[in-house]
């Protein structure tokens, strides 16, 4: 196995604590914060320094340390926390990424910009920026910023025998412990093997200081934030004993005296804190294409699976019957539990948002507030990934073209600050997105006046509302008067619609003049594997998804003919149109006397699919369809059987939309 | 536009209404005799379906129709060609159905010759160069340009006629 890069993994780090940054920045209430969410920020900014100095990333360590002096300040309470230095926070956080960016090549930094950000904090916290400039991050902490009383802690710590060749010298932990207070380093010796099964890059010591500070243990925890995973470590507070003056030195070997001392101050809490390291949630940094083949190979496990019961049927041999059932419960599980790793909180997408909306609102002088809900719903890192774009087209349309400016909503009687909210919820399969403002809502008239002026609409067309809002989906359609920076260039909601299509998704508007708009996306969890109805037309077999199966019944011929060639079927009472398959691929010839129907749900109706034969359920790992199908419409995509056949995924909004255009060129033809 | 052949490559051949045609091995991944093809209902009729390649379900184009030579059924010297082939930046595997393939043969750039600009059936644009093998000509074909585009046919006549709309 190949030791992973320890420079990229604080690349990755430093990414997720300044999501964190900003995350945080953007939550905190100015005037009264919470104490945890500022130690929060100044644990992220002195992680990024801490780690940054330690790979190599200079610029990066004596920048940040400009912020993390501010941020301690807001901690002890002797600066004032203000939006504008959230703002400045926010900047610096920028910087940061520009700067981590730029050492990999990807970005340029903007001369000078550090030193304005720097400036600027100089400013607000009343420092001098020349002096704290040239000091360097080591030397700046101050040693005796007792804030706490002072208190003793025992601190046990064994080091992950790996750390050095991370990078980490143990050493230098020490003695940032002893710069936090009267501290006592005792090295433990009984992990060193004989000498011959000594490594040289290997750890074998361990270390127990008693250390007596006014910083509190936030502080000490701040010492050990690289190394905790791995490493045994325990920081208990000692009930007040007086700790002897030591000479502040490693002591070279533990004596017999002071090995009985430590057992002395905390007789009882000995043994349990040795015994385990502090339990944590472990989390494992995985790279994206582990995970991806993992999933193709569990498709083509599930697969194979399906192939070896379809053979075991035939044998019809207990012997055989009961392993291939048990296999076919464990790949189930296998496949369920895979598909769950790749699963991802809808939330991290969430807060990009917020600072898009924060940006975007004071660019466009509106007052907006961005509510957001269900941030912990979960979906296929897949489907996550390629959501982002189309959210971000459509936050920017409420806050451009949704929500009015201030003194518009005043008039109006509307509160000054608007507000988007974005929520996830479940709902069986799928996950539905909503964007909803309180802004002016759609003007159908408007809308129908351009789209008629584009030639997307005749002037005589009769419209539902829901069938003028589509029209906005349309190729080439903006109503945007104004070309903003924020949107409107006439490419924008058809190319969200498009990708949301390519996600299998739907996306529905909902509209009042001036109440606001909601737009709801309804999307699949995975794009992986589906369960699947399997049906067959002819000797072709197709999949029809069961997230939209409500339930199967027949069709006789002589049904057929009695409704006067009108394609409804009557099912417990409701009439249900119906489409017929076998017509519409072409068909013609062995059509069954006793046909199914699977009656599916379509955007609040339900619409029965004519089949031959309705095969039962089928777990369907998807294959996109190469860019050669892109513009059939009725087929999302292929599987392959277990005989090795391949059978094709109905897609059924296409095949709703084709129907829809094969009756009205009938129609056309009759007139 | 076609490219300059200026080295040394191999090439398989394959035959379509008696004419002989070769792609450079390169963007060919194996030749597979027809097996069963699933028709994608709806699709235009050179598209003939999708074929099961080991576990991948890769679409198979009736290469008579996509150059506009007139149908025949498959016989048992038809077989499906797969190609990978750079469309538009993204590796794509296709199949295509040829009456049959027979050889990687090596050609020299000085046995190949620039497509004629006149006195030619088919269009220049989507061919490299005409090659010579005994008496036979080989059309070398720019397989991927023929692709890049949804609906071509590779005669002369049906451009013309495609030009006029």
């Amino acid at each position: 196995m190949s030791q992973p890069n320890p420079v990229n993994t604080f690349l990755l780090e430093a990414g997720d604590l300044l999501g964190q940054i900003e995350e945080i920045v953007l939550d905190v209430d100015a005037a009264s914060p919470d104490p945890e969410d500022i130690n929060r920020l100044f644990r992220a900014f002195h992680t990024i320094k801490g780690s940054g100095a330690m790979f190599g990333f200079d610029d990066v360590a004596a920048f940040t340390h400009h912020v993390e002096t501010a941020l301690d300040q807001v901690r002890e309470g002797s600066l004032k926390l203000s939006s504008e230095l959230l703002e400045v926070v926010l900047a610096a956080k920028d910087q940061i990424k520009t700067l981590l960016d730029a050492a990999q090549g990807e970005a340029a930094v903007v001369p000078g910009s550090g030193e304005k950000i720097i400036e600027e904090l100089a400013a607000l916290t009343g420092h001098g920026g020349a002096t704290a400039a040239t000091s360097t991050p080591a030397a700046a902490k101050p040693a005796a910023a007792d804030v706490l009383p002072r208190q003793t802690f025992r601190i046990r710590f064994r080091p992950d025998r790996a750390l050095m060749v991370s990078g980490t010298n143990p050493v230098s932990l020490l003695n940032e412990l002893r710069e936090l207070g009267e501290c006592t380093v005792v090295a433990k010796t009984d992990a060193i093997p004989p000498l011959g099964e000594i490594q040289a890059d290997q750890i074998y010591f361990s270390w127990e200081i008693t250390l007596t500070t006014g910083r509190g243990q936030n502080a000490i925890k701040d010492v050990f934030i690289f190394v905790e995973d791995g490493s045994e470590l325990s920081i208990e507070p000692v009930a007040a004993l007086p700790i002897p003056d030591e000479p502040r030195k490693t002591a070279p070997e533990p004596t017999l005296a002071e090995a009985a001392r430590f057992g002395d101050l905390a007789p009882a809490g000995r043994a349990s804190a040795l015994k385990k390291p502090p339990t944590k949630d472990a989390t494992v940094r995985v790279p994206s294409e582990k995970l991806d083949r993992l999933v193709n190979l569990v498709g083509e496990l599930v697969m194979n699976q399906s192939r070896l019961s379809q053979v075991a049927s035939r044998f019809n041999e207990a012997d055989l019957d009961v392993p291939v059932e048990e296999i076919e419960r464990l790949v189930s599980e296998l496949r369920d539990s895979v598909l769950g790793i790749r699963m991802m909180p809808i939330g991290t997408t969430f807060n990009r948002f917020k600072r898009l909306v924060h940006d975007l609102s004071t660019e466009l002088g509106k007052e907006i507030h961005l509510v957001t809900e269900g941030a912990e719903t979960e979906l296929d890192k897949t489907v996550l990934d390629q959501l982002g774009d189309p959210l971000v087209h459509l936050i920017r349309n409420s806050l451009d073209h949704g929500i009015e400016a201030v003194d518009v909503r005043e008039q109006r009687g509307k509160p000054r600050q608007g507000t988007i909210r974005l929520a996830a919820v479940h709902t069986g399969s799928n996950v539905v997105v909503t964007i909803q403002d309180d802004g002016q809502g759609l003007d159908t008239a408007a809308i129908r006046a351009k789209a008629v002026e584009k030639k997307l609409a005749t002037p005589d067309a009769n419209l539902s509302e829901k069938e003028v809002f589509n029209l906005i989906f349309l190729p080439g359609f903006s109503t945007a008067k104004a070309i903003t920076s924020v949107s409107g260039r006439g490419v924008g909601m058809d190319v969200v619609k498009r990708q949301i299509d390519a996600l299998r998704g739907t996306v529905s508007i909902a509209s009042e003049v001036g109440k606001g708009t909601t737009i709801s996306l309804t999307l699949p969890l995975t794009l992986a594997i589906i369960d699947g109805l399997l049906v067959e037309i002819g000797d072709d077999q197709f999949i029809v998804p069961m997230s939209v199966v409500t339930e199967n019944v027949e069709l006789r011929r002589s049904d057929r003919a009695r409704n006067n060639g009108r394609n409804v079927v009557a099912v417990r009472g409701d009439l249900i149109p119906y489409i017929h398959l076998r017509e519409m691929f072409g068909q013609e010839e062995g059509e069954p006397e006793i046909e199914k129907i699977v009656i599916v749900r379509h955007e609040d109706q339900r619409v029965g699919l004519v089949d031959d034969r309705v095969l039962g359920s089928h777990q369907t790992v998807i294959q996109s369809l190469s860019r050669f199908y892109r513009n059939i419409e009725i087929v999302s995509g292929a599987t392959i059987m277990g005989d090795g056949r391949v059978a094709l995924i109905l897609d059924l909004a296409g095949v709703v939309r084709s129907a829809a255009t094969i009756s009205k060129q009938l129609q056309e033809i009759s007139v | 536009m076609s490219t300059v052949i200026n080295e040394t490559a191999q090439y398989i051949t394959f035959k379509l209404g008696g004419e002989l045609f070769a792609i450079n091995v390169g963007q060919v991944r194996e030749v597979l005799e027809i097996s069963q093809i699933t028709r994608v209902p709806t699709a235009p009729g050179y598209m003939r379906g999708v074929v099961n390649v080991r576990g991948r379900a890769i679409p198979v184009v009736d290469l008579r129709m996509k150059f506009g030579l007139p149908k025949a059924s498959d016989t048992v010297n038809s077989r499906v060609v797969v190609m990978e082939l750079e469309l538009d930046g993204e590796t794509t595997v296709v199949g295509g159905i040829a009456d049959s393939v027979h050889e990687v043969i090596e050609l020299e750039p000085g046995q190949i010759n620039p497509p004629p600009r006149i006195a030619m059936r088919w269009r220049t644009e989507l061919i490299q160069g005409m090659g010579r093998r005994g008496d036979e000509f080989i059309i070398i074909l720019d397989i991927a340009a023929v692709f890049s585009s949804d609906d071509i046919a590779l005669v002369e006549s049906a451009t013309e006629a495609a030009a006029a709309t």
